[in-house]
C-alpha cells in the first residue's frame, strides 16, 4: 500500500471534563471509502473537526501524502483538499444554490462560470440541482446536494461526510451512496461517519471504531455482522429486546372510524377513510414511505390537526376528534414527535423546564403556581431512570445528542402513565444503544397496559416491536396484520400502495 | 414665480429634505444585512450633526466638517460595536443608549455654537450638465453632499448584489452560525458594517447643520434618525425602497412648508371636499404641529402598504437580525 493520503497520529483533545479524543490513529488511503463508527459522544465529531480546522488538537500530527501538515482553519484544509459536509447544514436559505457554493470558495471567482460548473458537476454525479433556485424552496435531499456539490467544486482528496443520511429517505440515501461509489472510483477517499451499521456495511472498505474518546478497533465491516460491529460500537454484548409474548387484550383502547382529513400543507396528504383499532397493551405500528400521511395521522391523533376532520376518535369510548391536544393528555394520551428540537422539546429551555412542559399534569402546579422543587425531583427521575446523559437537568435541550433527548423526552411521557402513547419515528438518528433502550421502554409499557401507536420508516424496528403493523400509503391505511402473521416482503409490498383498502377492520377483528 | 419653477422648486426641495435619510437609511441597511440591528441611528446622527458645524466654525472649511461628521459617526458606531460584538451586550439596549448618549453629547458639546452662523456647502452646477432644462436644475445643481448620496445608492445597490463581499455580508446577516462554519469572521464583517453605519448617520447629521439648515440646534434631527430605522424595516432591507422613502418623506415635508406659506388659497381649495373631510384636513393644515407629523405618517404608511409580500419579506430579511453570535457555542 502506498502512503495514506491522509494519517493522524497521536490525536489527543482534552476539554474541561472530558477526553474527546485520546491518542487516536487513523489512516486513509487513496480512494478508499473509510468509515468511522461510533456512538453519539464517543468523539467522532471532535476529531473531524480536528481534521477539517475547525477544532485544533492538544498533541498528535496530521500527515497529508506523508508530509506533516498543520490544520489551523477550514478555508487551509480545503486549499489542502479536504472537503466537509456537515450533519448540520451550513446553508443560507435565502441566497441561491450557485450563491450558497460561492461562499465556501476562497479564490476568486466568476459566478457565471461556477454556475456552469455546478450544472456540470450536477449531472456528471448524478445530483440534481437548479443552481438559481433559492435554498429556503429546497428539501433536505437537495440541500444535501448543495453541500456535497459545494466540496466536489473544489476537487477534494478527501470527503468527510458526518452522519448523511439521518435526514434523507432511503431513496435518496441509495442514490447518495452511488455518488460516494463514483466519488472513490475516481480516486477521492471518503471519511464516512455514522452509527448505522447496515449502511456503513454497504459502502465502507475500511472502519475504525471509536469508544470514549479511544479508537478500540480497525476492521473490514464487509467481513463483520452487524452484531458484532455493534459490539465493537458499545464496547459489550448489544442487549436485545426482550419481548413477553402477549395475550391479546380485548378490551378496547382507540378506535378511529372514518377518519378523514384534507392536510394543511399544499404538498402534505390527504388522509382518507381512516379506520382503526387498537387494544389495551397492543404496539401497533404504522409502516410507511415519509409523506404518505403518517405526519397528518399523528397530528388528527395528537389533536395539533383538528380543523375540517370528519370521522371519530374515541378514547377509552370518549369522542376526541373536537377536542385540543391539552384536553386529551387529561383524559390519558401522550405524544412524543418525530421531530425533538422545537416540537417534543424547547431547544434553549432546560430539561426541568422541558420537563414540566408536558408533566404539570403529575401534581407540579400548586394553586396554579408553579412547585420547582418538584419539577427539578422530576426531571432528576426521569434523567436517572431513563439513562440520559446530559450535564444535569439544567442542560439546554439543544445540548444534547439526538439519543439523549429522545430518551428524555420518552421518558417524560412514560412518567405521565399514558393509556395511549402515540410517537413518531422514536429512533430516527438515534444510536444503537440508545435505539435498543427505547425499544425495550416501548415494550416494558405495552406490558402494563398501555397502547402504542408508533409510526416508523424502519420495518426491523416495527417487526420487533410491534404486535401488530398497518400500513399507510397516499393517506389510506392497509389491512392491519398480527406481526407473527406477516413478513418484511408483504409490507413492503403495502408500501407501495397495493393492497386491498377498507378491510382492515375485518382482517383485525379476527 | 411661475408653476414650473415652484415644481423644480419642490422637487429639489424634496431631494435636500430626503438626503439625510438616504445617508442614515443606506447606512443602516448595511448594518442591519449583516445581522447588526443599531437603534443609535438618532444619538450618532446628533454627534455627527455638531462635530461637523463645530470643525466648520472652528476651520471655516465645510467640507473638512462634513468629513468631521463621518468619523464622529464612526467613532459612536464603535462604541456600540465593541460593546456588542466583543461584549455581547444586547443590540436593542446598547443601541438605545447610544441615542440617548449622542443626544445628551451633542446638546453638551453644542451648547457654545447655538446661534452661531456659518457658511454652509454651496451647490455645485455641474458644467453644461445643469444647462438641460428641467433636468438640469432637477439633478446638477446641488451641493456636493446630494451628489454623493446619489453615488452612494448606486454603489451600496451594486456593493449588496453584484459582489462578492456583500454576498458575505448578506451571508453573515441572514446565518452568522454557517458563515462561521465556512471560515467568515462574522464578528471582523459585521464590525465593518457598524462602522459604515455610523459613518454614513455621522454624515446625515453634518448635511442637516452643513446644508439643510446651516446652524446648530439642540435635536435639530427631530427624530430622523428613527424614520430612517423604520424606512429600512419598511422598506424590506431594499436600498431602492429606502431611496424612495427617503424622498416620499423629504417631498411631503416641503409640500408641507408650501401648504401652511399659501394660507387662505389652500382653505379654499378645501371646500372641494365633502364635508367633513374638508373641515377635517382643514384642522390639520392649520396646526403646524399636525401638519409636522404627515411625512413621518405617510413615509411609513406608504412603504408598509407597498412592501405587503411576505415571501419578499421573508428573502429580503436579514435572519439573524440582532441575535448574538456566541463563536465555538
Amino acid at each position: 500500500m502506498t502512503a495514506a493520503q491522509l494519517e493522524l497520529t497521536g490525536i489527543t483533545k482534552q476539554y474541561p471534563g472530558v477526553l474527546a479524543n485520546d491518542h487516536i490513529d487513523l489512516a486513509i488511503a487513496s480512494g478508499e471509502v473509510h468509515a468511522l463508527l461510533g456512538e453519539n459522544g464517543a468523539g467522532k465529531s471532535t476529531l473531524v473537526k480536528i481534521i477539517y480546522g475547525v477544532v485544533r488538537a492538544d498533541e498528535g500530527e496530521i500527515l497529508w501524502n506523508g508530509e506533516p501538515v498543520r490544520i489551523t482553519s477550514p478555508s487551509q484544509a480545503r486549499s489542502l483538499g479536504i472537503g466537509m459536509v456537515f450533519q448540520h447544514f451550513n446553508l443560507f436559505e435565502t441566497l441561491t444554490v450557485a450563491e450558497n457554493i460561492s461562499l465556501g470558495i476562497d479564490e476568486d471567482h466568476d459566478l457565471k462560470q461556477l454556475t456552469s460548473e455546478i450544472e456540470e458537476i450536477s449531472t456528471k454525479y448524478g445530483l440534481p440541482i437548479n443552481p438559481h433556485q433559492h435554498v429556503h424552496a429546497l428539501s433536505v435531499g437537495e440541500r444535501q446536494r448543495v453541500e456535497i456539490i459545494r466540496c466536489l467544486v473544489q476537487d477534494p482528496k478527501v470527503l468527510i461526510m458526518d452522519e448523511p443520511t439521518s435526514v434523507l429517505t432511503p431513496q435518496e440515501v441509495e442514490k447518495l451512496f452511488e455518488t460516494l461509489r463514483r466519488l472513490s472510483s475516481e480516486g477521492c477517499s471518503i471519511l464516512y461517519i455514522s452509527h448505522k451499521l447496515d449502511e456503513i456495511q454497504a459502502l465502507c472498505d475500511r472502519a475504525t471504531v471509536l469508544r470514549h474518546g479511544k479508537v478500540t478497533a480497525t476492521c473490514s465491516p464487509k467481513q463483520e455482522t452487524p452484531k458484532s460491529l455493534a459490539e465493537m460500537m458499545i464496547g459489550s454484548e448489544l442487549p436485545v429486546c426482550k419481548r413477553i409474548a402477549q395475550k391479546r387484550d380485548s378490551e378496547v383502547r382507540l378506535v378511529v372510524r372514518d377518519l378523514s382529513i384534507p392536510s394543511p400543507d399544499p404538498h402534505g396528504t390527504d388522509l382518507r377513510n381512516i379506520n382503526v383499532t387498537v387494544h389495551r397493551g397492543e404496539v401497533l405500528g404504522i409502516a410507511g414511505v415519509a409523506g404518505n400521511g403518517q405526519k397528518e395521522f399523528m397530528a388528527a391523533l395528537n389533536g395539533e390537526l383538528m380543523d375540517s376532520v370528519t370521522g371519530r376518535i374515541e378514547l377509552n369510548g370518549a369522542e376526541l376528534s373536537k377536542v385540543g391536544p391539552a384536553e386529551r393528555r387529561t383524559k390519558g394520551l401522550a405524544f412524543v414527535p418525530e421531530e425533538r428540537l422545537g416540537r417534543g422539546a424547547v431547544p434553549d429551555m432546560s430539561l426541568a423546564n422541558n420537563a414540566l412542559l408536558t408533566g404539570y399534569l403529575n401534581g407540579m402546579l400548586n394553586n396554579g403556581f408553579i412547585d420547582f422543587d418538584r419539577v427539578r425531583a422530576y426531571a432528576t427521575e426521569i434523567r436517572e431512570r431513563f439513562d440520559v446523559r446530559s450535564a444535569g437537568i439544567d442542560a439546554e435541550a439543544r445540548s444534547l445528542s439526538g439519543g439523549n433527548l429522545q430518551k428524555f423526552i420518552m421518558g417524560r411521557e412514560i412518567m405521565m402513565d399514558p393509556q395511549l402513547l402515540v410517537l413518531g419515528h422514536p429512533t430516527w438518528g438515534v444510536d444503537v444503544g440508545a435505539a435498543t433502550t427505547i425499544h425495550q421502554e416501548i415494550v416494558d409499557l405495552a406490558a402494563k397496559g398501555t397502547s402504542v401507536v408508533v409510526a416508523s420508516e424502519d420495518l426491523d424496528e416495527l417487526f420487533e416491536i410491534c404486535d401488530s403493523i398497518v400500513v399507510i400509503a397516499e393517506g389510506r391505511l392497509s389491512p392491519v396484520k398480527r406481526t407473527s402473521e406477516t413478513n418484511v416482503e408483504e409490507v413492503g409490498l403495502w408500501m407501495s400502495g397495493q393492497f386491498e383498502a377498507d378491510e382492515g377492520e375485518v382482517g383485525h377483528a379476527a | 414665480m411661475d408653476g414650473s419653477e415652484t415644481a423644480i422648486n419642490i422637487m429639489v426641495g424634496t431631494i435636500r429634505a430626503g438626503t439625510p435619510l438616504v445617508f442614515a437609511g443606506l447606512g443602516e441597511l448595511i448594518a442591519e444585512k449583516a445581522g447588526v440591528l443599531n437603534l443609535g441611528v438618532e444619538g450618532m446622527m446628533l454627534v455627527g450633526a455638531v462635530t461637523g458645524f463645530a470643525v466648520t466654525v472652528l476651520t471655516g472649511n465645510p467640507y473638512l466638517g462634513a468629513v468631521a461628521a463621518i468619523g464622529a459617526g464612526m467613532l459612536m458606531s464603535l462604541i456600540f460595536g465593541g460593546l456588542t460584538q466583543f461584549l455581547l451586550t444586547n443590540q436593542v439596549a446598547t443601541g438605545l443608549a447610544l441615542t440617548i448618549f449622542g443626544v445628551g453629547l451633542s446638546a453638551f458639546v453644542g451648547l457654545s455654537y447655538i446661534g452661531t452662523p456659518i457658511q454652509g456647502l454651496q451647490p455645485v452646477a455641474i458644467p453644461l450638465l445643469s444647462q438641460i432644462p428641467i433636468v438640469g436644475p432637477l439633478l446638477f445643481n446641488h451641493d456636493l453632499l446630494i451628489y454623493v448620496s446619489f453615488a452612494l445608492f448606486a454603489v451600496v445597490s451594486w456593493f449588496m448584489f453584484k459582489t462578492r463581499a456583500g454576498l458575505i455580508l448578506r451571508a453573515v446577516g441572514e446565518s452568522h452560525d454557517a458563515a462561521h462554519a465556512i471560515g467568515y469572521s462574522v464578528v471582523k464583517i459585521r464590525l465593518l458594517a457598524i462602522v459604515f453605519g455610523g459613518g454614513m448617520a455621522g454624515l446625515a447629521g453634518g448635511y442637516l447643520s452643513l446644508v439643510y439648515t446651516p446652524q446648530w440646534a439642540e435635536n435639530m434631527t427631530a427624530g430622523r434618525g428613527w424614520i430612517a430605522l423604520a424606512l429600512v424595516v419598511f422598506a424590506t432591507w431594499r436600498p431602492a425602497r429606502v431611496l424612495i422613502g427617503a424622498y416620499l418623506f423629504g417631498g411631503i415635508t416641503i409640500l408641507s412648508l408650501h401648504v401652511q406659506a399659501a394660507g387662505d388659497a389652500v382653505t379654499n381649495a378645501m371646500s372641494v371636499f365633502p364635508e367633513p373631510i374638508g373641515r377635517w384636513l382643514l384642522v390639520i393644515i392649520n396646526s403646524s404641529h399636525l401638519l409636522a407629523t404627515l411625512p413621518y405618517l405617510a413615509t411609513v404608511v406608504v412603504l408598509a402598504l407597498i412592501s405587503r409580500d411576505a415571501t419578499k419579506i421573508r428573502l429580503n430579511a436579514p435572519a439573524s437580525l440582532g441575535r448574538p453570535f456566541h463563536p465555538g457555542a
